[in-house]
């Protein structure tokens, strides 16, 4: 299986701030990369590197064969098939939850509306809410609304799929449903880089965690290896402040 | 507040003790409808209307379009495009719009003559040509602001399901501003149609200029030029009265947005 997401010595500023140093990082398809680490540590930057919402400034960064640089074609060429769902969900407001799923394909793809309404309504299947299909996304639960993002992102038949701390504005009680339908991805082996705080679901489903802080990536580890016994002193830290509580 | 009501009840009621006519100081019967020359007057003054709505909703609808022309290189990450943007914004922002009205309908056709361009611009396109540009500059800052106030994950959202920049402004990012744009725009319609006020100083035959016209012949200034205020009032209000029925309607279209 070759690699879909290569990362070499890519660093990223804002301003003097380093929030990626040096990142490398190779994903191999099909598999899921559960990113975690301390807030401010780069873990976002780093989806959002791979996604393209911000460009890097040093190293290389290879997504699914193509190179990507800084201008707009090399975007182009990955777009729509490195899908991103965020932590605020960010659903189009005024649209209905089934003309939100159809935007990207009928637009993006070029799909006619009948053939992106069949996508639509078995994504929805998925994701265990067909009945909402015709609501707006105000009057959804949390829960309901990342699912609808999910089915979203995944109506665009992507390759890789990120995560942006996808539970972390739910209420406790949602955050066990978006699990359950990203687990069922990870099942269908689905490319998966997923930014949380959830160490069940690292537990769960992560071929590999990678722990990262300052914009560094301390550790990789099997997930089994990293719960047991972590191998920087910063990840025990991290560890122990998230498992215990 | 209390005493703004009495003071337009007593101000309505001095009116029409004035319409009586048995007083000496106000004259009524230059526009009452009962007498021939004043229904003649009356009828001259209202015809007005028509010269001052078509000037107002052409100016508007040329303003509402170069506005948003105006407004998209301000949201460009590129520092030039920002700037020209800029700098169109301030200088016709500051022309106050008299002078910019003389310049248009004396000097403009002067430049378009010197490069070989015989382009007769009359008071009316004066008018319109003055009051939507001078206007842009408003409708611009509009929509940048309304454009700008949308939450910064919607484009990101857009730009993931692999919508261009065109196709998330026009999906997803300006269907959203249209409500927070829509009354400020109200404000610069109203605007608009009070601004057009001055193109009877070049001659166009609006309702400003008809008062003047009557005022020069009757010297009876109070009484049409009263009625004068009455007749933007009206213009004034069904603007306002339209835009409410449009808020509404889009409104409740997006009620469930949060």
């Amino acid at each position: 299986m070759g690699s879909v997401i290569e990362m070499k010595g890519v660093s990223k500023y804002f301003g003097s701030f380093k929030a990626l140093n040096n990142v490398d990082l190779i994903v191999s398809k099909g598999e899921k990369v559960v990113v975690c680490g301390p807030s401010g540590s780069g873990k976002s930057t780093l989806v959002r590197c791979i996604s393209r919402l911000e460009k890097h400034d040093e190293g290389t960064l290879e997504v699914l064969g193509s190179i990507l640089t800084n201008d707009e074609k090399t975007s182009r060429a990955i777009k729509s098939k490195v899908s991103m769902v965020f932590q605020q969900f960010n659903l189009f407001p005024h649209l209905s939850v089934l003309d939100n799923l159809i935007l990207g394909p009928t637009k993006a793809l070029g799909l006619s509306r009948k053939d992106a309404l069949d996508r639509a309504y078995m994504f929805l299947e998925r994701v265990k809410i067909p009945e909402q299909a015709d609501k707006k996304p105000g009057l959804l639960s949390g829960g309901q609304q990342q699912r609808v993002a999910i089915a979203r992102a995944l109506c665009l038949e992507p390759e890789i799929m990120l995560f942006d701390e996808p539970t972390s504005a739910l209420d406790p009680e949602m955050i066990a449903e978006v699990l359950d339908v990203i687990l069922d991805l990870a099942k269908e082996g689905m490319t998966m880089v997923v930014v949380t705080h959830e160490m069940g679901f690292a537990r769960k489903a992560a071929d590999r965690v990678i722990f990262m802080d300052e914009g560094e990536i301390l550790e990789e580890n099997i997930p089994t290896n990293f719960f047991k016994n972590p191998q920087t002193e910063r990840s025990k830290l991290f560890l122990n402040q998230v498992l215990n509580h | 507040m209390n005493f703004c009501i009495r003071l337009f009840i007593v101000s309505i009621f001095l009116l029409l003790a004035g319409c009586s006519g048995e007083s000496g100081n106000w004259g009524w019967y230059v526009i009452d409808p009962s007498t021939k020359s004043g229904w003649i007057n009356i009828k001259f003054l209202v015809g007005g209307f028509g010269a001052t709505i078509l000037v107002s909703l052409l100016a508007a609808f040329i303003s509402i379009i170069l506005g948003l022309i105006v407004a998209l290189p301000s949201l460009s990450s590129s520092w030039i495009l920002r700037s020209c943007n800029r700098i169109y914004v301030e200088f016709i922002r500051a022309i106050p719009l008299l002078p910019m009205l003389f310049w248009v309908f004396y000097g403009l056709p002067v430049i378009l003559k010197s490069l070989g361009l015989q382009v007769e611009i009359d008071a009316f396109w004066g008018a319109v040509i003055t009051l939507a540009v001078s206007d842009s500059a408003f409708t611009a800052e509009i929509y940048r602001a309304g454009i700008q106030s949308i939450a910064k994950g919607q484009r990101e959202a857009a730009q993931t399901i692999g919508l261009s920049y065109f196709q998330s402004m026009r999906y997803v990012i300006f269907p959203q501003a249209l409500r927070r744009i829509l009354p400020p725009l109200a404000n610069q319609f109203i605007y608009i149609v009070k601004m057009s006020a001055f193109a009877s100083v070049i001659g166009m035959q609006e309702l400003t200029r008809r008062a003047n016209e009557i005022v020069v012949t009757e010297y009876r200034p109070l009484e049409i030029y009263t009625l004068l205020i009455f007749e933007y009032l009206v213009l004034v209000l069904l603007i306002s009265f339209g835009v409410r029925w449009l808020e509404k309607k889009l409104g409740s279209n997006e009620s469930n947005m949060n």
